[in-house]
């Protein structure tokens, strides 16, 4: 129980960077903790004690295995964490370019 | 009926297609778009013609073993026709649209392929029956959209791009939480499984958590209101023809229609759920509309008003939600539905075509404030009347679809005796009359400026596009006389109002 | 960018083909061991990525190394949608169910190299697209960041 409620905690920390922080590098850290987290999650649901990896072989056709579905859902999130991780620090680098700085206070062109 | 699969795999393969071959040969980006666009509509189309049914296609062939849907099952019902025909439709006029209007911008090949990747994603989403396939193909939406927004690559629109980015995530972090959850309480992520295991056993309090995070990351997609402040600034900045698919389509397929699936077909309809999405409806509705007033400029007007047309959506699908958790009157029940299905419908055109207009104005002008415009309506006719049209139409005046829509969510209200609820959409509805005769009259009627003595009309594409829109707007709504309404409309709402039937007619196959 | 000291070149030189070799074992092996095309893919990208940071590259070099690795990604994925709907493709021919992801081919002995039908014909594929990606993303900041330098000069 102890490892979901690090889990969530975890899950916390990326929210208080994504909402606290003001610049745009630490707020795409604190997106990459929120979505670690979660990964870490499902990884924990698809968890079996004493399981082994879910690879079937010669005479272990019966043994206790983990849940591999989790796994390959945790694998298609981590694909799609590194496209939008990786458009973030795109546009976060051209934002740099136009305005200058990382600080968001500074960049305020839209309003209301 | 192996053609369900062709709504991902065609825009997919054009979305690939087009980098390698577009970058030499100049004309194949649009044209490879466009025409799997109107391949696609076609395809819908016939499906609609072909009456009330439902499919569900096994990739890969696998189905069920042992009572367990072991493969991902993609469904076509009457519902996902409905959303599909909305996404391919009004993809295939901007996409039309976008010919003339993307020439000022570089990297046309790389516009058309985010835009087809775009296409492929929002119809995954809308046939796919297994939760964690709507979450890849609603992130595939997602990401083609938040590089779309910032495609011309201004201050704003990068400042715009990034913000929605980050809400978005957080969205998508909320939605893969509730899937995680999901699979924890029941093993399984087939929609029709989780929904037959629900009605089957008592589920506990586990159930109002994912609904949270679900109406969250959902909401945050369909921009309801506490969290809609991303939308205003996206749907404004980008690229006209891509405003007008987010603020027509993306908003529905991705966030509304996935909420409707969910919480008519996979949850139990609870009286406090209902209560909550009712409000939610309501809060949007209003607030929307009233932070629209203040705005000068054209699109970012627009944008405020697609929040609170989708609060009138939400309006009506939650009071038909409310009462069916009563379970009093069905009959009414499906009428409220109705409604808000049919202004789903509607304002994918309306506020489809307003962009598109919005964007000739400013492809000509190159402003979006109306103070600054002026007296177009003498000059660019055929955007104005287009522009009179789908004005009209948002706004309620008669003959035109909005006025239908509306209508019959307020009568439903009204028979239901949510007065009070009534009561704001009628007013909600003058404030949304007097905003548009505020944009047309500066905008268009105003006195000539002398700056625009010089002005011409849009290109072709760009008015015949725009054209065929204004005409869609007073054709859909005849969808709403009976005897039509029973091959379009009534079955979506029925497929609703089945509840588990879904389920049943999933897994029975 | 400059490329580094004559140590790291020559490292690199030895380094390099063997990553590369691990990234295609990786990704051959998908169907038996844990592993398959996005590790794999990750792996050889990473070869490639050291490559680029040890030798250097002037912009031009580095712009036309990014259009190359940009057309791989897309080939990529060209061919895994036509693997995955070949048995829809083949139909028309040979008799084979009209279904998307069938697994049409023979599925051979578990545990053998060539065995489980398309999969790892599909996990090449991904191997190739995830490969190619990675270095374009790569290629894509670091111009960015030359362009930058470029303009103070």
């Amino acid at each position: 129980m102890i490892v979901f409620i690090l889990c969530v905690l975890l899950f916390l920390v990326g929210l208080y960077g994504v909402l606290i922080k003001r610049n745009l590098i630490k707020i795409i850290i604190g997106l990459a903790i929120m979505e670690y987290s979660v990964n870490l999650f499902l990884i924990l649901v698809g968890y079996r004690d004493k399981g082994t990896s879910p690879i079937v072989t010669k005479g272990l056709e019966n043994a206790l295995f983990v849940d591999p579905l989790p796994q390959a859902m945790v694998l298609t999130a981590i694909v799609i964490g590194v496209a939008t991780t990786a458009l973030l620090l795109g546009i976060a680098v051209m934002i740099y370019k136009k305005y200058g700085t990382f600080n968001i206070r500074k960049i305020n062109e839209l309003k209301g | 009926m192996n053609y369900i699969p062709l709504y991902v795999i065609l825009p997919l393969l054009a979305g690939v297609i087009i980098p390698i071959v577009g970058r030499k040969v100049k004309f194949i980006p649009a044209l490879l778009t466009n025409l799997v666009l109107l391949f696609l509509t076609i395809l819908t189309v016939l499906f609609i013609l072909k009456g009330d049914f439902f499919m569900v296609y096994k990739v890969g062939g696998w189905g069920i073993i042992k009572g367990i849907p072991v493969g991902i099952f993609l469904v076509v019902d009457a519902l996902s026709r409905l959303v599909l025909l909305i996404v391919n439709l009004i993809g295939l006029c901007a996409g039309l649209y976008s010919i003339s209007y993307i020439k000022k911008f570089t990297g046309e090949e790389k516009y058309f392929a985010l835009f087809s990747l775009m296409i492929a994603g929002m119809n995954g989403v809308v046939i796919s029956g297994d939760l964690f396939n709507i979450f890849v193909f609603l992130e595939i939406a997602a990401i083609a959209s938040y590089a779309l927004v910032a495609f011309g690559i201004r201050k704003e629109e990068l400042e715009a791009s990034f913000k929605y980015q980050v809400l978005g995530g957080i969205s998508s972090m909320m939605i893969l939480l509730g899937i995680g959850i999901t699979y924890w309480a029941f093993s399984t992520l087939n929609i029709a499984d989780v929904s037959s295991l629900l009605r089957s056993r008592n589920p506990g309090r586990i159930v109002f958590f994912i609904q949270a995070l679900f109406l969250m990351g959902f909401g945050l997609k369909a921009a309801l209101v506490p969290f809609h402040s991303w939308l205003p600034d996206a749907h404004s900045s980008a690229p006209s023809p891509i405003s007008a698919m987010l603020s027509g389509v993306l908003i529905k397929a991705i966030g509304m229609y996935v909420i409707l699936r969910l919480f008519f077909n996979m949850f139990p309809v609870s009286y406090k759920t209902s209560l909550i999405i009712t409000l939610i409806g309501a809060l949007s509705m209003i607030i929307g509309v009233f932070l629209a007033i203040g705005q000068w400029d054209i699109k970012r007007l627009l944008a405020y008003h697609s929040i609170s047309q989708m609060g009138y959506v939400v309006t009506g699908i939650g009071a038909g939600l409310l009462l069916i958790s009563k379970g009093q009157d069905l009959s009414l029940a499906a009428f409220a539905i109705l409604g808000g299905i049919f202004h789903l419908y509607n304002h994918a055109i309306f506020k489809g075509l307003l962009f598109l207009t919005a964007g000739s104005v400013e492809h000509r002008t190159g402003l979006r404030d109306m103070r600054q415009i002026g007296g177009l309506g003498q000059k660019m006719h055929l955007t104005t009347t287009s522009s009179l049209a789908a004005s009209m139409a948002i706004a309620g005046i008669p003959p035109f679809n909005g006025f239908f829509s509306k209508l019959i969510i307020i009568i439903a209200l009204l028979k239901a005796h949510y007065y009070m609820l009534s009561f704001f959409a009628v007013l909600v509805s003058v404030i949304t009359l007097s905003s548009f005769l505020k944009l047309q009259r500066y905008t268009f009627f105003e006195k000539l400026k002398q700056d625009w003595q010089q002005i011409k009309e849009s290109p072709f594409w760009m008015t015949s596009s725009m054209l065929f829109m204004a005409m869609l707007c007073l054709v859909t709504s005849a969808l709403i006389i009976p005897g039509i309404r029973e091959r379009f409309l009534s079955p979506a709402v029925k497929a609703l109002m089945e509840l588990g039937r879904y389920s049943l007619n999933v897994l029975g196959q | 960018m400059k490329g580094m000291t004559i140590i790291v070149k020559k490292v690199t030189q030895i380094i390099a083909g063997v990553i590369f070799l691990y990234g295609l074992y990786i990704t051959i092996q998908g169907h038996l061991s844990p592993g398959g095309g996005f590790a794999g893919g990750t792996i050889i990208a990473g070869s490639f990525i050291l490559l680029v940071l040890a030798f250097g590259n002037d912009v031009l070099g580095l712009v036309k190394k990014e259009i190359r690795s940009s057309f791989i990604e897309a080939l990529g994925i060209f061919l895994f949608i036509l693997t995955a709907s070949g048995a829809i493709i083949l139909s028309f021919y040979l008799n084979y169910d009209k279904i998307f992801f069938k697994n049409f081919l023979t599925k051979g002995v578990p545990g053998e190299i060539v065995s489980a039908g398309f999969i790892p014909l599909l996990n090449i594929f991904i191997g190739m697209e995830v490969a190619a990606a990675l270095f374009t993303l790569f290629l894509a900041f670091v111009i960015k960041s030359e362009e930058k330098e470029e303009k103070k000069k």
